[in-house]
């Protein structure tokens, strides 16, 4: 690569050292606590309080604190309710936002100004400025506050949808507009209507954009305890971060179950990041450059 | 300038309608309602509104008097100024640092990344066993290093920074990322120009790095102070309910409409904090305005 031999000549030789040690000093606090949490759900409460140093080999290691979170605290059923709001959540804002995204781009419009206007606009509104009125609304279409678990795992993923659509349809449309016209011109010219386009010229094309987008929709959601505060409200409704919340107040010192939950929280987002991590930080920085 | 095929312009509307009915009927409708709110009374999260206040301003002259709130607002301002120096500053060393060394970059933008993805609650929850005061992962590094009292890192002295110092960790990586796209933008040519010009590697940081990233800065500024604003769910984790004065105004939001049950306050608040949101946003970028170079 022609960047790698030009940046050799960018190198301070004689403070490499200490850089790489600042740098490695930073990675140890991203690292270190996440690795903690993880050795000390293998122990039981008061090693975790005498030694949470130490490895979880031979006696201290137990598998309890597992059992207890599959048991008492129905993990299993939380991490349900996650998947079903976020996958929500996800599809249903690539496919709204990129059909709005490809008319937005391609087509001239009298509307269009004002529109792109609002998308932009919408990005700025913070949680806070709108979560009442939804939920008061929501509660007249009777959809919040109801003992249906679908309808409430609905009710909290709506306005979540809205909150989305309008980082995805900036990040969509700057990826449409850098498609070539001339595959839907040729399109055009073989009898394709609009809808099969979109369906067959853009929508595969733009497939690594929908992936930044959906992935990070889905992470969005998934971690958003405050809406998900807000909309569910009984036991059976909890997702996984309402569910953490709740630990502290409900378990008062069963650190070790703690610690298992934390990790079987963080485990599998971290693995789906450390596969995914080109796309979900293209998607946090373009959202943010262009907001 | 549109081709051809885009003449017809009836489909439009089915491409737009679903997106936009979602925007106009959950952020746009909502977002009026709230203001309106403010001004009503309003007895639950389910009741209509009863009618107007009297006067109709009574919510915000209650604001002004509320201690809680001036609590809330002191500290969202400290947190403010935390996340911008820390975070800001932190990922500004980092993304410089990470753009001097030759291997291992790319290890370094992976693991900075990790705290952004994972819940803020998980991360609370993983504070809450570090901060424990009998006895958690600091009180333990403590008495390794020889102390023998224990410190409560919830208490009143302490609290501020317990709240605010893993909150400013968590997303030092984000901006990390941003500094460092803009960095590699830089043209290794200045660079190499600059070093045969014998420009220290100080002096290519300071005059030639630093005033190249002015722009990107800017909106890494911007966004940590909006995201400063919202900041709810990790200090709600650690300190449930404002436990030991540690209020947000995003968190005293959340107590008075669930735990006091003040649904058109609460809607005052969150005003507040869209008006200071703006404010705010405005002020980094008249003191930043962008050049053009």
């Amino acid at each position: 690569m022609k960047t790698t031999t030009v940046k050799n000549k960018r190198k301070i030789s004689i403070g490499q050292p200490i850089i790489y040690l600042l740098l490695s000093l930073w990675a140890l606090t991203t690292i270190y606590p996440i690795v903690w949490v993880v050795l000390n759900s293998f122990k039981d409460r008061r090693y975790i309080l005498k030694n949470s140093f130490s490895l979880p080999i031979g006696d201290i290691f137990t598998l309890s604190n597992y059992e207890l979170a599959f048991r008492r605290v129905n993990i299993l059923s939380a991490y349900k309710n996650s998947l079903i709001i976020s996958t929500t959540v996800a599809v249903t804002v690539i496919i709204f936002a990129g059909l709005a995204s490809y008319v937005l781009v391609r087509y001239e419009f009298r509307l269009k100004k004002l529109l792109y206007g609002l998308v932009i606009a919408g990005m700025m509104f913070p949680v806070y400025s709108t979560i009442i009125p939804v939920f008061r609304m929501e509660y007249s279409w009777g959809i919040v506050n109801t003992d249906k678990l679908y309808l409430s795992l609905l009710s909290c993923a709506l306005p979540q949808i809205a909150g989305n659509l309008s980082f995805a349809i900036v990040v969509l449309m700057g990826y449409i507009k850098s498609l070539p016209i001339e595959l839907e011109e040729a399109a055009y010219m073989e009898g394709c209507n609009i809808f099969q386009i979109f369906f067959r010229v853009i929508v595969p094309l733009t497939k690594p954009s929908f992936a930044t987008v959906s992935i990070f929709s889905f992470l969005w959601s998934y971690n958003d305890l405050f809406t998900q505060m807000f909309f569910l409200r009984t036991k059976t409704q909890w997702t996984i971060t309402n569910l953490l919340n709740q630990l502290t107040s409900q378990e008062g010192t069963n650190y070790g179950l703690m610690a298992s939950a934390v990790t079987l929280v963080i485990i599998p987002i971290l693995i789906l990041y450390i596969f995914l991590q080109k796309y979900i930080i293209k998607g946090m920085t373009a959202g943010a450059v262009k907001g | 300038m549109t081709a051809h095929i885009y003449k017809n312009k009836k489909p439009i509307i089915f491409f737009l309608a679903p997106a936009f009915a979602f925007i106009i009927v959950f952020l746009y409708y909502p977002f009026i309602q709230n203001i309106i709110n403010s001004f009503q009374e309003i007895a639950g999260l389910g009741s209509a509104a009863k009618g107007w206040q009297d006067p109709w301003y009574s919510n915000y002259t209650a604001l002004l008097k509320d201690e809680t709130m001036r609590i809330a607002l002191k500290n969202t301002l400290i947190m403010l100024l935390v996340t911008v120096f820390g975070q800001v500053g932190i990922a500004l060393l980092l993304s410089i640092l990470t753009d001097r060394v030759s291997h291992g970059a790319k290890f370094f933008r992976v693991v900075y990344f990790f705290p952004i993805v994972i819940s803020a609650t998980a991360l609370g929850l993983l504070f809450f066993l570090i901060v424990l005061y009998d006895k958690g992962m600091l009180n333990q590094l403590r008495e390794f290093f020889g102390a023998t009292k224990l410190v409560d890192f919830k208490s009143k002295p302490y609290a501020l920074f317990t709240m605010m110092i893993p909150v400013m960790w968590q997303y030092v990586g984000f901006y990390f990322i941003i500094l460092v796209t803009g960095l590699n933008n830089i043209s290794s040519e200045l660079y190499e120009a600059a070093s045969i010009d014998g420009a220290t590697p100080y002096q290519q940081v300071k005059y030639l790095s630093l005033p190249l990233l002015r722009n990107v800065i800017c909106t890494c500024v911007v966004l940590a102070v909006t995201g400063s604003l919202k900041v709810f769910d990790l200090p709600w984790t650690l300190f449930p309910k404002g436990m030991s004065d540690t209020w947000l105004t995003g968190s005293y939001m959340f107590y008075q409409v669930f735990n006091a049950n003040n649904v058109d306050y609460s809607s005052a608040i969150a005003v507040v904090i869209v008006f200071l949101g703006v404010v705010l946003s405005k002020l980094v970028n008249t003191i930043f305005k962008e050049k053009e170079y």
